[in-house]
């Protein structure tokens, strides 16, 4: 339920771009490893958002694909290349409730030296990208 | 009226690092180290506290927490008796209450904590696996207690909280004859998820691991010391 907290940090940012013009639209960018439900992150927005800058606005969100790079051997890989068959999806129980086996963990360890020093290229995004505001129509 | 489109490309927690910030600066004017201790609810960051902080830590460390809870004053009482200075974060004013400490209630509460009095600070966050790990609030480090009954999965479903620490205190070890958890399973997992992660297996029950884990507290202190103060 974390998306409660994110929700006002979501409509904060915007506001602070808006500068006083009703906002229509929040582009997100939402990192795979941030484990964010977009689903409950719109539900918490919407009752956040009333009495601000944001009430109605609607959010939209791009996924961004975790990708992991070796500070070692410079190899870089998407996570989801660790993942073993049967398990789709990072962090979930493969469908049957079978316990994950060694060959589904996800690892952070490099897939071609696997070596510990591993960073975090992209996956960890919570970003307001863009917003859409209503603009009065020029009177000039 | 027409729209128009404003682009933005921040990073939405900008406004809680530029905070958690100026805690920093706080804590690095009166050389304090600052430890955010996460968990669980009842994976027992309390418990570790209290057998770390029951006798000093080491000569001349004077220590002082920062309780974060939802609601009540239980776990500052339990740090008080101890004759530690304590100061209890509330975090049910909001909508529902709060399920984590962010850099400003930090802030808020920072004037009732000694820091010149303090080597060292430990912020015990509301028990929560998930929402405190988005939250910076000024610390030097992070560490977590990961208790065995909650399985060996726990870092392959919460990475992370996982991956934002740099110490994994393993608690409740003295149940491990008790239970169907496979500590080496759980230490492949952590290892899977923030490999090279330091790991302590402790019990807050027997005591076991407990000389590490505030061996572990008082080299964070002497290097906090070490480092030039801003």
């Amino acid at each position: 339920m974390h998306e409660l907290s994110l929700a006002g940090a979501v409509i904060d940012t915007a506001e602070r771009h808006a500068a006083g013009r009703r906002v229509l639209l929040i582009q997100l960018r939402l990192g795979e490893l941030r484990q964010v439900v977009p689903e409950s992150l719109a539900f918490y927005f919407e009752h956040v958002a009333r009495g601000t800058l944001c009430e109605g606005a609607t959010l939209e969100y791009e996924t961004v694909p975790a990708t992991l790079g070796c500070r070692e051997c410079g190899a870089t890989w998407p996570l989801t290349a660790t993942l073993g068959s049967g398990s789709a999806t990072w962090g979930q129980t493969p469908p049957g409730g079978v316990r994950p086996q060694v060959a589904a963990r996800p690892s952070f360890r490099c897939l071609r030296c696997g070596g510990a020093d591993v960073e975090v290229e992209a996956g960890n995004e919570f970003e307001v990208e863009s917003i859409e505001v209503e603009e009065p129509a020029c009177t000039g | 009226m027409h729209r128009v489109k404003v682009r933005v490309v921040e990073d939405a927690l900008d406004a809680n690092n530029t905070i958690a910030r100026a805690n920093r600066d706080d804590f690095d004017r009166h050389g304090v180290a600052v430890v955010n201790l996460m968990s669980a609810p009842g994976a027992g960051k309390t418990s570790l506290l209290e057998r770390a902080l029951e006798r000093p830590l080491g000569e001349g460390i004077r220590v002082g927490v920062l309780e974060g809870d939802v609601q009540g004053e239980y776990d500052a009482m339990r740090i008080a008796s101890l004759h530690v200075p304590v100061t209890q974060i509330n975090t049910d004013s909001g909508f529902g209450g709060e399920c984590h400490l962010d850099a400003n209630m930090v802030r808020t509460a920072l004037p009732s904590v000694p820091l010149a009095e303090i080597d060292l600070l430990v912020i015990e966050n509301v028990g929560n696996l998930v929402c405190p790990a988005e939250f910076r609030v000024g610390e030097d480090v992070r560490v977590m207690v990961a208790a065995i009954t909650e399985g060996e999965d726990k870092p392959l479903k919460y990475p992370l909280m996982y991956r934002t620490c740099e110490l994994v205190l393993i608690n409740k070890v003295d149940l491990l004859p008790h239970l169907e958890v496979d500590l080496e399973e759980l230490l492949a997992n952590i290892d899977a998820v923030h490999p090279g992660v330091e790991t302590l297996v402790v019990s807050a029950r027997t005591g076991e691991g407990v000389e590490e884990w505030r061996r572990w507290l008082a080299a964070r202190v002497a290097r906090r010391a070490a480092a030039p103060v801003a």
